[in-house]
């Protein structure tokens, strides 16, 4: 125990500290402001009520607005996790010709044409199309741009799938779909669930998407709901934000948590939420 | 029950290689037959291309005389288990058991009757509501032989069934496997690389490499008298010896050999500083060869001996459990040879070897094969 | 039962054999099979990356004349962001953003969590990330309005702790906002990142070093950056490929206040939608993915190269 070790380990809990507190203190808001009767924008004891909650469910849109983010998200990860279970399956276990250009195509493609890049051709296309203020439309683009990360993630999975099981039953004289039904579908089970819920967080916190395309404001999403809020010409809504801001993120961070629980965090390509 | 006909098949992958090479090969009826073979000889291959998970580029597949070349996997009337037995995880012991009849959408009631019988057959008893990561790696190989078995296929291929289990377990499974494939009485083909399995298990064995046919014959021909050095190295759990040598004396020619004058029915071949007895009917005097005899067929004496013999000093021995693997240092030349453990000589000790005469084989000294006429093993 | 045909020695069998994959599908269904992702990838990514270059040598406006009737205006566009003095700015600042809250800050940060929780107690390594991670996954217009709250001029809580009340940081020091803001929530994929990367270094020559006595500085100079070089090039490059595409400042600052902080993505929307003028943002939006694409064919060959 020498002064030099002494000194070492106050400086390593030091820095541990300042680093704990720099990533705690932003959020103790979102902990203490919806249950404050009186919220401010700083962080302080709140004086403990419910009314802010009461207030908030009883807003016309707050409620509403998690109603079309839940259609939005679960249509997207439902047709992503679809698609893209076909594709890596088609991929991962049959020759295509082409199929290392086309891996490669979409590792580069789910990089480069960011949400950003493709905002101004998707909005004209939709505006063309006439499905402007669509949530339908928006989870189409959604699912457009996430399916080629999740085409690599899954065919990873599916990559590491034994052959053997599916040879096995062939031997035995089933048929393709039998195959497909008996065996792939509940083996590959666990990774289909990783996407979906990849794919509905994803979705849950995109703004940009929803933000360009839907003009109604009974159709906007949570996300985008928030920000107008905070658009709200003079003093911000503070009984409502706060505690739209604890509802919005719960979703996500408990079905984060049970993916996590499972199977562990996964980071992938160009898909940042 | 079926027997498997195979003729002129090669298998050739798109980068050429010639994972199966011309080859011929017949299985008889409730044969219990061994593809022998270091990896990448092709042994799975043909396994495989006899389940039909593989396409035979030239060569026919005949299954109990039908042409089965073309034919779908499932369509042959084929069994297989995979070397990690391939056992649906999420379906319980029974429903692995019964899934080729649920293919054929056989009833569920009959289904179960043949769970209970089969499962009963291979002592699963209790175990058929489990889940196959509940269950150990012997329990796991027997569900997936139960399955096999419940297809009621006229072909049963296995490929390396033994070498996911622990050392134990593996002889234990391999007396196991024996008895099942008698009293089944399915045409039974299986690969493995162990060659001790195969002598055990087997009926026929065919020792390939790089996609041929080394030997095909019967454990203990294979064992006795390899046809070429190939299989003389490969086969044995002590390598055989294998010493250049020199062809002294040929039958009947009265020659005297290491300087004793008994003639010799039999000719002679010179090797390490001393010779042995060998048929040497059909190769001339003089002539270069490679002389193959096992550790096992070798005497050790520690006396004086007459006859053709070698001479040499011990230089290690290795205990083998019940025998000792003896190294012999003959003129430079290293010489094992087994001996009954109580018989082990201290190294230093000068001995003498001597072998009869049927046991020495001679190869050619460039092809490896197996020269002269030399009357074949009885029994 | 099959068909007894005679063997045709020596003739490669090619005729009707059933499908080589392991479940039968064939290449004709796994086309099939590949058929709907595709036509969304090609309809909602594919096509908007190309239509972008032809939108962007037209005039074509949200409202006016040239919405109804665009006309081509060839390189105007082009020529016309060159010399855009707010374009230059918001190159300027994505760049800036880029070097402070990515190259910098999430890396360091990211880095020095990793390296400082090997060997931090179960409890403690836990709590952190979780607390790390935790800001990566909460929803990007909720941590937007957490630091609102965060630099408001009255009460938020960093005048609260600095004692500098009245000073509205989001107003005079937007950049430095926003580097903040992003180190804090992307912090956690370089820490996920370099704490594997670690992992793979060799335990066994960290034991070398120790043994001679090497300081931690020294080990991390010789011994650890030798073994993640490879990995601080690629995530650099990754992480720097999102920031610069990231559209969260628009949540934050709106651009403003008077294009101070509007960063390639803000300009972009202020441009496209505020201003109306579609041609003049996709020729820039095609500028973007062009970038996007150099650097994200250098990050993969760079990954090629090391695997």
């Amino acid at each position: 125990m020498t002064p030099a070790y002494v000194v070492r380990r106050i400086g390593f809990y030091t820095v541990i500290c300042a680093i704990t507190l720099f990533f705690a203190v932003p959020m103790l808001w979102i902990a203490s402001a919806p249950f404050d009767a009186s919220p401010g924008l700083g962080v302080r004891w709140p004086d403990w009520t419910l009314e802010n909650f009461r207030k908030t469910l009883s807003h016309p849109y707050a409620l509403h607005s998690m109603v079309n983010s839940l259609l939005i998200c679960v249509t997207t990860a439902v047709a992503v996790t679809a698609f893209a279970a076909l594709a890596s399956y088609a991929l991962s276990r049959v020759r295509i010709p082409g199929r290392d250009a086309l891996l490669y195509g979409l590792l580069l493609l789910s990089s480069v044409v960011t949400g950003t890049a493709a905002m101004v051709p998707i909005f004209v296309m939709m505006f063309q199309l006439g499905l402007i203020d669509s949530r339908f439309g928006v989870a189409l683009v959604m699912t457009g741009g996430l399916l080629p990360a999740a085409i690599f993630i899954l065919k990873d999975f599916v990559d590491a799938v034994p052959k053997s099981y599916e040879e096995s039953a062939r031997v035995f004289g089933a048929s393709t779909l039998q195959i497909l039904r008996d065996v792939v579908l509940p083996v590959a089970r666990p990774g289909l669930a990783t996407i979906m819920v990849w794919a509905f967080v994803n979705a849950w916190g995109n703004f940009l998407v929803p933000f360009l395309l839907i003009r109604s404001i009974e159709k906007q999403p949570g996300a985008v709901l928030l920000q107008t809020f905070t658009d709200e010409g003079g003093s911000a809504n503070l009984a409502v934000i706060p505690v739209f801001s604890l509802l919005f993120s719960i979703p996500v961070v408990v079905l984060y948590l049970l993916v996590n629980s499972r199977y562990g965090f996964r980071f992938h390509g160009g898909i940042k939420s | 029950m079926a027997g498997i006909d195979i003729e002129g098949l090669a298998t050739v992958y798109p980068n050429g290689v010639r994972a199966v090479d011309g080859l011929d090969l017949t299985v008889a009826d409730g044969e219990f037959f061994a593809l022998l073979g270091p990896s990448g000889c092709g042994k799975t291959t043909l396994l495989r291309t006899i389940a039909g998970l593989e396409s035979a580029t030239e060569g026919t597949v005949r299954i109990d005389s039908a042409d089965v070349t073309r034919l779908e996997p499932g369509k042959r009337g084929v069994a297989m288990v995979f070397q990690d037995y391939a056992l649906f995880p999420h379906m319980t012991v029974s429903e692995n058991i019964t899934y080729p009849l649920k293919v054929r959408r056989v009833a569920a009631s009959t289904r179960a009757d043949v769970a209970e019988r089969t499962s009963a057959e291979l002592s699963l008893h209790g175990l058929l509501e489990r889940r196959p990561g509940q269950l150990s790696g012997g329990q796991q190989q027997r569900v997936a032989l139960a399955r096999a078995i419940a297809s009621e296929g006229k072909v049963l291929l296995l490929d390396e069934p033994l070498s996911n289990l622990d050392a134990r377990l593996r002889l234990e499974a391999r007396t196991f496997l024996k008895k099942l494939q008698k009293d089944l009485g399915i045409t039974t083909v299986f690969v493995t690389h162990d060659q001790a399995e195969a002598l055990a298990l087997a009926d026929r064995i065919a020792v390939m490499q790089d996609g041929k046919l080394r030997q095909l014959g019967s454990p203990r021909e294979v064992f006795a008298r390899p046809t070429n050095t190939f299989v003389a190295n490969f086969i044995g759990s002590t390598p055989m010896n294998l010493v250049p040598g020199v062809v002294a004396a040929t039958p009947g020619d009265g020659r005297p050999v290491d300087g004793s004058s008994h003639g010799s029915a039999m000719g002679a071949v010179s090797l390490a500083g001393g010779s042995l007895p060998a048929a040497t009917v059909s190769v001339p005097v003089g002539a270069e060869v490679t002389v193959g005899i096992r550790p096992e067929y070798l005497t050790l004496s520690t006396g004086d001996v007459s006859g053709p013999s070698l001479r040499g000093t011990v230089v290690v021995a290795e205990n083998l459990g019940t025998m000792s693997l003896v190294s012999v240092d003959c003129d430079g030349t290293l010489i094992g040879v087994t001996v009954p453990e109580e018989d082990e000589p201290a190294p230093g000790t000068p001995v003498v070897l001597t072998a009869p005469a049927q046991r020495v084989l001679l190869y050619d000294k460039e092809s490896g094969e197996l020269l002269a006429r030399q009357p074949a093993v009885v029994g | 039962m099959a068909t007894a045909s005679p063997p045709v020695p020596g003739r490669p069998a090619r005729v009707r054999r059933p499908a080589q994959d392991v479940a039968g599908l064939g290449i004709g269904r796994a086309v099939g099979f590949l058929a709907p992702a595709l036509l969304l990838i090609g309809a909602f990514l594919v096509f908007p990356a190309i239509w972008t270059i032809y939108i962007g040598i037209t005039n074509y406006r949200l409202t006016g004349v040239e919405a109804v009737s665009p006309s081509i205006v060839g390189l105007a566009n082009y020529t016309r962001a060159l010399n855009d003095a707010l374009f230059h700015n918001a190159l300027w600042l994505t760049l800036l953003f880029v070097l402070g809250s990515a190259i910098i800050g999430q890396n360091i940060l990211g880095f020095a969590l990793a390296w400082t929780m090997r060997r931090a107690r179960p409890a403690v390594r836990r709590t952190v990330e979780a607390l790390v991670l935790l800001a990566w996954i909460l929803p990007s217009t909720v941590v937007a309005y957490l630091w609102i709250a965060f630099f408001d001029r009255d009460t938020g809580t960093l005048n609260s702790i600095l004692g500098t009340q009245g000073t509205a940081w989001l107003i005079d020091y937007p950049m430095v906002c926003l580097v903040l803001f992003n180190t804090w929530r992307g912090t956690a994929f370089s820490m996920m990142l370099y704490s594997s990367a670690l992992q793979a270094v060799p335990p066994s020559q960290l034991e070398s070093a120790r043994m001679v006595g090497a300081s931690g500085w020294q080990t991390l100079r010789d011994i650890v950056f030798p073994h993640i070089r490879g990995h601080v090039l690629t995530n650099t490059l990754l992480i720097s490929l999102w920031t610069a595409n990231d559209f969260s400042p628009f949540l934050l600052t709106k651009g403003g206040p008077n294009h101070e902080s509007e960063t390639v993505p803000v300009y972009i929307y202020n441009v496209a939608l505020q201003g109306g003028e579609l041609g003049y943002s996709s020729a820039i939006s095609f500028l973007l993915l062009i970038a996007n694409l150099l650097v994200a064919l250098l990050y993969l060959r760079l990954l090629r190269r090391r695997s």
